[in-house]
């Protein structure tokens, strides 16, 4: 959110804090409910939204006390579903709302198809939200997090969103402490417990996680500080880090092309996570040289489209262009635009391996010469990604 | 701390208090006085662990709050984490707690923050052995309401100094995990391609723009908190002038905070892909030249190659 934006919503539109975590399990509810019975005693007017006890006892013990706005039952494919009542806490109108699981998306039917888009409804009706969310479910992450894992997460929350929240609070402990909570059957029960601890929650990755959930908690504190030293600096005249051959620090401006290949999305997460680390613009491009973007093959245009949508997802500015060489037309469209970095995808063109695909990045290079180029990770294409809507479940949330 | 205290008790630890801050809150202190306590030996200088009673009961876990404090002359050792030391090797679990500012490396990054100085501190080395870190964190408002009366400041100046101590304290014990991941992977023999920290990785040669690559590299680690590291591989035929202008590069990422490496290898390509690998490197910069330089004299051949084979990390190509 702009700067300019935040101070005027400031007074009327909610805040929102968000518990972060590393797993499920670590503890988010329970500080959250901990939270709340000190706001209840502060006298704060709160309420439940959602929350999912998942049977834990010490969770439901915290949750006495506390007034819970009942789920709406919503029936799909001949089964009965809940969702948090969004109306009804609209309609109730308390000073603070509790929402589990930031990242959950809505059985079909509900008004919105993502949890974290009933939150924003809240928040604009003026309502605090206090919410919990996992590493994992960070858009920009979910390459990183894959490439820990194994596990592609398909329930995310686009990054502008968490950047949205006021507060971040890391809960943490330890993965030892953790295991033993799983095996103990206190967060799955059974044999998803079992299972859980084989699969996702194997002790290499929940250390990983947890550390690129302390990064992330600092990295948002960070961007936070940032934020406000900016509006507060605003007039002043911001010294500048003299570095030899780059631009000096906040004038850096990102590019990055878009293309029908299943790697882009991998760079548009990429590029988002860069920009918002060097706090500065990106720019997301597709260019043409057919005439006219209808011309384009049915399959690769929507797959062009669909890039670019995921792009603006995560609010970056997105566009279109013709131009006979491709090249050219990028390298002039950065220079017009004051564009520092240009993010490029090894899966540039349809064929990675035929010498075209190597060209134009060669031809960007050679153009581009008072520019850094990019050329983003991949993995091998071993499954199609890019999807935030994908309701597959690849592991358990909470 | 003391909810893990309480979770061992619950469990059958034998856990007792061998230090606790005096300006604990009520609720602490009545926890507190449901454990077994040994106090503190006092002197007149001062107090320090009982270091003697506490070894002769032996019990599973010690609760010792705070980690930084500078035991009076008189004692065994001078510090009292050398007395924890001393208790983790009889065999006791230590239960501790310490606040940004005692860290040793840390303190004046610290000091300039809060214009308030420390006698009392630790090695971060030894918060790097420690087998378990927890962070308590709390959003930088909730840490407000817990005022300093004794420093006069605005509210902005306030909360902005906790901020910064809060990402400092973050990153600090991110990295702690980041060795203690290491260490995991390391003796169970486990290959993880993709970190959670960045690395990043200069590659230098005579004629690249090294001074804007090792800025540029210097500010991505700072920003990402990662890693730097500058890579040279020593090439045949280097002029006088060329092997002046490397030294200067590497001065410079010296300065810079890189850890330096200088490789001897006929194939640089591979030697850069193979150190990249080994580091677990994911951002490659290299300079490319429109004219001369290897990487385009042989273009077909280097670049394509790094791009290729590189290919789980980002390549940062740069003008020169």
């Amino acid at each position: 959110m702009m700067p300019a934006d935040s101070q005027r919503a400031e007074s009327t539109r909610g805040r929102l804090r968000i518990y972060l975590g590393y797993s499920p399990g670590v503890g988010k509810t329970f500080q959250m409910l901990r939270d709340a019975q000190d706001a209840l005693r502060n006298g704060e007017d709160l309420v439940i939204g959602y929350f999912e006890t998942h049977e834990r006892q010490d969770t439901l013990a915290f949750a006495e006390g506390l007034e819970i706005i009942p789920r709406r039952q919503i029936t799909y494919r001949d089964r009965a579903f809940e969702e948090m009542d969004t109306e009804a806490i609209l309609r109730r109108k308390p000073q603070l709302c509790m929402v589990d699981e930031f990242a959950h998306t809505n059985v079909p039917g509900a008004e919105r198809l993502k949890r974290w888009e009933d939150v924003q409804v809240l928040l604009e009706a003026g309502i605090n939200v206090w919410t919990t969310l996992n590493v994992q479910h960070i858009e920009s992450l979910n390459d990183v997090v894959q490439g820990i894992t194994d596990v592609r997460v398909r329930e995310t929350v686009p990054d502008w969103v968490v950047k949205q929240a006021s507060e971040i609070q890391l809960v943490d402990v330890t993965p030892e402490a953790l295991l033993n909570r799983l095996r103990r059957g206190a967060v799955y029960t059974g044999e998803l417990a079992q299972k859980a601890v084989e699969s996702f929650f194997r002790e290499s990755n929940l250390r990983a996680l947890r550390e690129l959930a302390m990064r992330e908690a600092a990295h948002e504190v960070e961007m936070r500080q940032h934020e406000s030293q900016r509006e507060e600096s605003s007039t002043k005249i911001i010294a500048a880090e003299p570095a030899a051959g780059s631009a000096p620090d906040g004038q850096e401006r990102i590019l990055l092309l878009v293309s029908a290949d299943p790697s882009a999305a991998m760079l548009v997460r990429r590029a988002r996570r860069v920009a918002d680390y060097l706090h500065c613009d990106c720019l997301a491009l597709f260019v043409h040289h057919e005439k006219d973007f209808s011309e384009l093959d049915a399959k690769e245009r929507e797959e062009i489209e669909r890039h670019l949508n995921f792009a603006r997802n995560l609010r970056i500015e997105a566009r279109i262009l013709h131009g006979e060489n491709v090249a050219q037309t990028v390298v002039e469209f950065a220079r017009r635009n004051q564009v520092t970095q240009i993010f490029l995808s090894r899966g540039i063109l349809p064929a990675r391996s035929s010498p075209m695909g190597g060209k134009l990045i060669r031809n960007v290079i050679r153009l581009a010469h008072d520019m850094q180029i990019i050329v983003v990770a991949s993995r091998r294409a071993d499954r199609p990604e890019g999807t935030t809507h994908g309701r597959t479940e690849s592991q358990p949330t909470a | 701390m003391l909810d893990e205290a309480r979770r061992r008790k619950e469990r059958g630890e034998d856990v007792i208090v061998a230090a606790c801050q005096a300006g604990a809150l009520a609720e602490v202190r009545t926890f507190l006085d449901q454990l077994e306590t040994i106090p503190t030996l006092r002197t007149s200088l001062g107090e320090g662990l009982h270091m003697d009673a506490i070894l002769r009961r032996k019990p599973q876990v010690c609760v010792i709050d705070p980690l930084a404090h500078n035991n009076p002359r008189g004692f065994q050792n001078a510090k009292r984490w050398e007395d924890i030391e001393q208790l983790l090797q009889n065999g006791i679990s230590v239960l501790t707690a310490v606040n940004l500012l005692h860290i040793e490396e840390l303190r004046e990054r610290v000091e300039a923050i809060t214009g308030k100085h420390t006698r009392e501190s630790i090695p971060r080395e030894f918060l790097a052995r420690a087998d378990e870190i927890v962070v308590v964190d709390a959003p930088t408002r909730v840490a407000m309401e817990h005022r300093d009366a004794a420093v006069a400041e605005s509210a902005s100046t306030r909360e902005s100094r906790l901020t910064e101590l809060r990402e400092m304290a973050l990153v600090l014990a991110a990295e702690v995990v980041d060795r203690q991941l290491e260490r995991y992977l390391g003796t169970h023999g486990i290959a993880q391609t993709r970190a959670a920290q960045e690395r990043i990785l200069v590659c230098i040669t005579p004629r690249s723009n090294g001074e804007a690559m090792i800025a540029s590299g210097k500010r991505n680690q700072e920003r990402f908190h990662g890693e730097f590291h500058v890579l040279y591989v020593r090439q045949s035929r280097v002029s006088a002038a060329e092997r002046k202008r490397i030294k200067h590069f590497l001065d410079l990422a010296k300065e810079a905070g890189a850890q330096v490496q200088i490789l001897e290898a006929d194939d640089s390509v591979a030697a850069i892909l193979e150190f990249a690998r080994r580091m677990r490197i994911t951002q490659i910069f290299v300079g490319h030249s429109r004219r001369g330089d290897w990487l385009s004299r042989l273009w077909r051949n280097p670049l394509d190659r790094l791009l290729r084979d590189a290919e789980t990390m980002d390549l940062r190509i740069f003008p020169q």
